[in-house]
């Protein structure tokens, strides 16, 4: 069975975390291990604070939009992150493990480096001056799912 | 959502345990007053407890890297502690690993400066 939500809200940080609950509510019908579980909540949790602190630059006004899907038989997860925000000039420099454009704030610049290795595939299509969109899959064994 | 932390004095060395989630938005709390509590209490050691943390993100990563970056203009060695198998993979692809050294206990740490 396929199963989709989708959610939005503001660009505010506190959201970061009703963002990570809700995709952990989401998924779980695969029961994950904690760890698969920890690593889902980090990747939400990296793409939705790159859609506040540089999409909107902290505007509250900007909007984020999430969406996800989940196969219960063949246990792939997908998800979408998107904001209307400011855009990625060059995506092979922002892949890059340690680059940051905001090393003022003191960001890492692993954000995208720890989406890729807590996923099994990660997409980002961006506009200059329209947005960005990251997608992500992840593939849960189906072999010890319990019936929901 | 929160974090929390408690902290204590071991002669120049800071234990800080924190408790709950460290994202984006708990993180400039914690940079803050981190940050004062280095400064005012005149900290060389810094020590990060992290076993009771249930969350963190790349936000985490870069409120501990601009503390070792304090200590170090200060003279003094960092240390996390208990740190989850999560968590650790993220400080080994960061390469946070090369310069702040994962002890088991705080005690151990303690132990390493000779404070304990
Ligand atoms: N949604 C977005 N809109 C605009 N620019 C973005 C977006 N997401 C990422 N970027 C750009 O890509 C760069 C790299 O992102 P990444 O998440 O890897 O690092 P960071 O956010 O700078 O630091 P960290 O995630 O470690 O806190 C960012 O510095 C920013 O310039
Ligand atoms: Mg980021």
């Amino acid at each position: 069975m396929k199963n989709e939500m989708s959610m939005q809200f503001s660009a505010n940080s506190l959201n970061e975390g009703l963002a990570r609950i809700t995709v952990a509510a989401f998924i779980m019908p695969m029961d994950p291990t904690l760890e698969q579980l920890t690593e889902i909540k980090t990747v939400v949790s990296e793409a939705v604070t790159n859609a506040i602190i540089h999409g909107y630059e902290n505007n509250p006004e900007g909007i984020v939009y999430l969406s996800a899907s989940l196969d219960t038989e063949t246990g792939k997860f997908e998800i979408e992150i998107r904001d209307n925000g400011c855009g990625i000039e060059n995506i092979d420099i922002a892949r890059q493990p340690l680059y940051t454009s905001k090393p003022e704030l003191e960001r890492s610049g692993m954000g995208f480096t720890i989406m890729e290795s807590f996923s099994d595939s990660l997409t980002i299509e961006s506009n200059v001056n329209y947005g960005t969109t990251v997608k992500l899959e992840k593939h849960f064994s189906t072999n010890n799912a319990f019936i929901h | 959502m929160s974090l929390f932390f408690d902290y204590e004095k071991k002669g120049n060395a800071l234990c800080v345990r924190l408790k709950g989630e460290l994202d984006h938005h708990t993180s400039n709390d914690l940079r803050d007053k981190l940050t004062t509590l280095i400064e005012t209490e005149d900290i060389h050691h810094l020590i990060l407890n992290l076993g009771q943390l249930d969350f963190m993100d790349s936000s985490g990563l870069g409120v501990i890297l601009g503390r070792y970056n304090q200590i170090k203009t200060r003279n003094g060695e960092m240390f996390i502690c208990s740190v989850s198998p999560t968590v650790g993979k993220m400080f080994e692809m960061s390469g946070m690993y090369k310069i702040i050294r994962s002890v088991n206990s705080e005690e151990e740490a303690l132990l390493g400066l000779g404070v304990a």
